[in-house]
């Protein structure tokens, strides 16, 4: 098995004043080294979530209710809690936020923020032990390292294109643009040395010109490094642009996962074939998706999907469909998959 | 009106809140019925030397002033002159301020800023000394007291109102229905104020507590309703010469004025509480939804 | 295009809308040109799209043409009448005709107001007609936009927000305007929420013979929805084409860049070949002649002298030298 993540059969609840929401029901999901994953859906379908909480980072009223989250084998929900924190999150895995307006504080520079994100997840630090914390705080940070980081900053903020990196490190926030302060996003990012980047739609507040900019910046840096991606996103056509393979999820239930070109040309599941037909088309004809997205408080129980499906029987209604294969690694969850047309 | 009956609800749940509205209602029936009430309705005007500067006992309850006079009457019909006061002068304030707030924040002119300029050199001046300047030059009395408070409280409103309508009108909707062509006179009145009414109502019940407080202050120092009225200040103005002997010449009306003041604090205090995250009860819905929203 | 048409229902010449950067001291500094030097007509009936990124000026034109700003300079006219220089009273007279859709339109409703009263209101501005009469219209209106009478007698927050979406287009339409601006009204949206929603726009487009500008940055939706197709960069109109024309054939250099910006599914991937560097300059500071020379891949010596003028190419207006 060379899987780098695989989540199994993961749930999470949120309690809301208006009862327990069932935001993600048993998702199984797996990323290989190098790979990049898109995980498309749209709103209440529990990609955000996902990405949480392989994070680990749940708003408060989440809850884990259950399944395991392996990285490189090992399941991080039962974990030492430090050591996930020093080891895996902001190192191993990295985090690329949606909003690069608020993800940086606007009252220090650049430079201090990334030099303060080395001191603590350089990959030229020495592995801290389960007892990490103190010694760290009060070793501080030793001259020829912080040198190396130094150089190695510089090095990240040359490959996203900023220009004149030295000033850059003594700039504030606020004097960069978007797509800019995107880039700055992608190299703190990049500089852990991480296998996983979680990229949390990191386009969708970007122009649409800077979108194509940012979004060949990443392909081609993922690529060249080698690390994995699990990207999240409600846009379409940016899942088909950067992703390897696709996964779709509808109201806390994954539905298909298939390799990008499958998944865009021969989807397997309906909800699938609905979302697609249901972009904009030149020719200018509208087709959308009776009915609603479901409550998660108290969702439809069997697939989630089933109340506004065409191919609905009673056994979609008494219990979710698991997962087969399609072809090869395209899997859908679906008693009733579209046959390639 | 469903609205206030909801208000009500929410405020009882708040022990201190209740606190204050059942010191409100007392004050309200002692006043309503304080002939009924009182032991000696008479004492209002009529005096008996003999039974002067008696302690308080079963036919007195607080007992007598320096003139023989039922002080417990006297504080029941005094709780008339306090309530005339204080709904009076917050009333008179509202109805300058709250206009000139909606006015000078709802337009941009340099008449808007003359009117907060204007109402800023009010609040610079401490309101008490404002008063006693006022109800000196114009004489004591009742309707001088009025005057005097309602010239010094009405800023306050102004100001508020003023900020609050400043704020409000960079809402989506106040744009919106003036882009449907509401006239600035419906969109005043029926879209900014009943948006801006709980801030006003809060500071409503918290102004009448400080007016009640300032009217006591001048007829303390004498600039209120003459004598034989038996406002509360003046009474414990007159208890001076007395104490510490007569000690419950000054305590009775010093309780009254306190728990009243009290009494409009806890409320408003209350009324805040309720009002404020009542507005964002409305966005709480969002809470549910934003779960099935960027999730 | 030869042949003989009614006269435009909205048309803007040579419009401008500059806004101040003002000091601490409140002195003017310089201004923001959002919008400088626009001439587009809207012609009855149809839908105009009007596209570009932020701070072309897109959303600033619309609010300007609807009154909510007042016009720096030039002049707008909706049906063969001059209305950027009335005053607010008459201002409010034409808001029958003309209206304007909020990116939410949930947004745009009182929130202590229920939803009846809400609906009403519209109708007491513009008209005499009584209670009846009106609740008459108000529910026909319900119905158009597809929601149960039930919800009249409910607050804003108790809906959905798709539900308030189209009680604030119930609002808006009210009054039956004969042109309506559209201001992103699918952005932020669910792919398939936005279909819903585009179908609804068609839908009462027919029902109520109304005419849209409808400005958005999504390329794909407008493709869909509009026939005239208007693109803006840094507050001037750069190219304007029939829709089929600008997207097939993209006349203007940045046009060019940014239907290739767009991720097209099932066809050639954007990260392969996207070319435009750089980002657009500051909108303090625009560069003289054409405003879009510090990114063009056709640049010459011309376009720091000249701003080049909207001229006619056969199929639509461009405005570059070398199209």
């Amino acid at each position: 098995m060379s899987e780098l993540l695989s989540v199994s059969e993961l749930s999470v609840e949120f309690t809301t004043d208006r009862g327990v929401a069932q935001v993600l029901d048993r998702i199984s999901l797996a990323i290989a080294p190098g790979e990049v994953v898109g995980l498309v859906g749209e709103s209440g379908c529990g990609k955000t979530t996902l990405a949480r909480t392989v994070l680990g980072v749940l708003p408060a009223g989440g809850r884990i209710r259950g399944g395991a989250i392996h990285w490189e084998g090992r399941d991080l929900l039962r974990m030492d809690a430090r050591l996930v924190n020093d080891e895996i999150r902001g190192r191993a895995i990295t985090f690329i936020p949606q909003d690069p307006w608020s993800s940086l504080s606007p009252l220090f520079t650049v430079g201090t923020q990334i030099m303060d994100l080395m001191k603590w997840k350089s990959p030229r630090r020495g592995v801290t032990g389960t007892r990490g914390h103190w010694p760290a705080l009060v070793r501080g940070y030793p001259g020829a390292r912080r040198r190396a980081d130094r150089e190695a900053v510089l090095d990240v903020l040359r490959a996203v294109q900023i220009p004149e990196p030295e000033r850059a490190l003594r700039r504030l926030p606020h004097e960069f643009s978007g797509g800019q302060r995107q880039r700055l996003m992608i190299a703190m990012a990049l500089l852990p040395r991480p296998d996983l980047i979680i990229a949390d739609e990191p386009t969708t507040a970007l122009d649409v010109t800077i979108q194509a900019q940012i979004l060949r910046l990443l392909r081609d840096l993922v690529k060249e490094r080698g690390v994995s991606v699990l990207f999240t996103t409600h846009d379409l056509g940016t899942a088909y642009e950067l992703c390897d393979r696709v996964v779709v999820m509808y109201a806390g239930q994954e539905m298909e996962s298939a390799p990008t070109d499958a998944f865009f040309e021969r989807p397997a599941h309906p909800y699938t074939r609905r979302l697609l037909d249901s972009l904009p088309t030149a020719g200018g004809e509208i087709r959308d998706i009776p009915g609603e997205v479901p409550s998660l408080i108290g969702p439809p129980p069997g697939c989630r999907f089933h109340p506004r499906c065409d191919y609905a029987t009673a056994e979609c209604r008494a219990r979710r469909p698991d997962a087969h294969a399609v072809e090869g690694a395209h899997r859908v969850r679906c008693y009733h998959p579209l046959s390639a047309a | 009106m469903r609205g206030a009956l909801f208000v009500l609800a929410r405020l009882a749940r708040d022990r201190s809140a209740l606190v204050g509205l059942v010191l409100i209602l007392a004050l309200a029936l002692a006043a309503l019925l304080a002939p009924v009430l009182a032991t000696h309705p008479g004492d209002v005007f009529e005096i008996h030397p003999a039974k002067r500067l008696q302690p308080p006992g079963a036919q007195h309850l607080f007992g007598t002033d320096r003139m023989g006079s039922d002080i417990y009457s006297r504080l029941l019909y005094g709780a008339r002159i306090t309530i005339l006061i204080g709904v009076i002068a917050v009333g008179a304030s509202l109805a300058i301020g709250v206009p000139v707030g909606l006015a000078a924040g709802y337009y941009h002119s340099w008449a808007s800023d003359l009117l907060m300029r204007v109402s800023d050199i009010f609040l610079a001046v401490p309101q008490v000394v404002l008063a006693i300047a006022i109800a000196q030059t114009l004489g004591p009395s009742l309707p001088n007291v009025i005057l005097a408070l309602s010239v010094t409280y009405w800023p306050w409103f102004a100001r508020l109102v003023y900020a609050e309508t400043r704020s409000l009108e960079k809402e989506v909707f106040i744009e919106s229905t003036a882009a449907l062509g509401a006239s600035p006179l419906r969109l005043i009145a029926l879209h900014v104020l009943p948006n801006v009414a709980s801030p006003i109502i809060v500071r409503a019940s918290i102004g009448m507590g400080f007016t009640i407080l300032t009217a006591a202050a001048l007829g303390f120092l004498g600039l209120g309703p003459p004598p034989p009225t038996p406002e509360w200040g003046r009474t414990i103005a007159e208890s001076r010469e007395f104490l510490p002997d007569a000690w419950w010449y000054a305590a009775a009306p010093g309780l009254a004025i306190f728990l009243t003041v009290m009494g409009f604090n806890l409320l408003g205090d209350g009324l805040r509480d309720v009002l404020d995250p009542r507005i964002r009860r409305a966005g709480g819905a969002v809470r549910a939804s934003a779960v099935n929203a960027d999730v | 295009m030869s042949e003989p048409r009614a006269a435009p229902l909205l048309e803007v010449v040579d419009l401008a809308r500059h806004f101040p950067i003002r000091n601490a001291f409140g002195l003017r500094t310089g201004s923001i040109r959002a919008v400088d030097g626009v001439s587009l007509a809207v012609w009855p009936g149809e839908t105009l799209g009007l596209v570009g990124e932020s701070g072309c000026g897109k959303s600033t034109l619309g609010k300007t043409v609807m009154g909510i700003h007042g016009p720096t300079a030039g002049e707008i006219r909706f049906g063969g009448r001059e209305i950027g220089g009335l005053g607010r009273r008459e201002r409010r007279t034409v808001a029958r005709h003309l209206q304007y859709v909020y990116q939410d339109p949930g947004a745009s409703l009182d929130p202590r107001w229920k939803v009846r009263r809400l609906l009403h209101e519209p109708l007491q501005i513009h008209t005499a007609l009584s209670r009846a009469e009106r609740q008459e219209q108000v529910e026909a209106m319900l119905r158009e936009v597809g929601l149960p009478d039930a919800h009249l007698d409910l607050y804003p927050h108790e809906l959905s927000g798709g539900q308030q979406r189209r009680v604030g287009l119930a609002r808006t339409l009210m009054v039956r305007p004969s042109l309506v601006i559209l201001d992103e009204p699918t952005s932020g949206l669910d792919v398939s929420v936005q279909a819903s929603v585009l179908k609804l726009f068609r839908r009462l487009q027919a029902a109520f013979a109304l005419t849209y500008l409808f400005i958005s940055h999504d390329l794909a939706v407008v493709r869909a929805m509009c026939q005239r197709v208007a693109v803006m960069y840094l507050g001037k109109v750069v190219e304007l084409a029939e829709a089929a024309v600008l997207f097939e054939d993209p006349r203007h250099p940045y046009t060019r860049s940014l239907l290739s910006a767009v991720p097209v599914i099932g066809g050639r991937r954007v990260t392969r070949d996207f070319a435009l560097e750089g980002e657009p300059p500051n909108p303090r500071d625009i560069p003289t002649g054409c405003r879009f020379r510090t990114r063009c891949p056709l640049v010459q010596d011309l376009c720091a002298v000249e701003s080049p003028p909207l001229r006619s190419t056969g199929g639509g207006l461009v405005a570059c030298h070398f199209a």
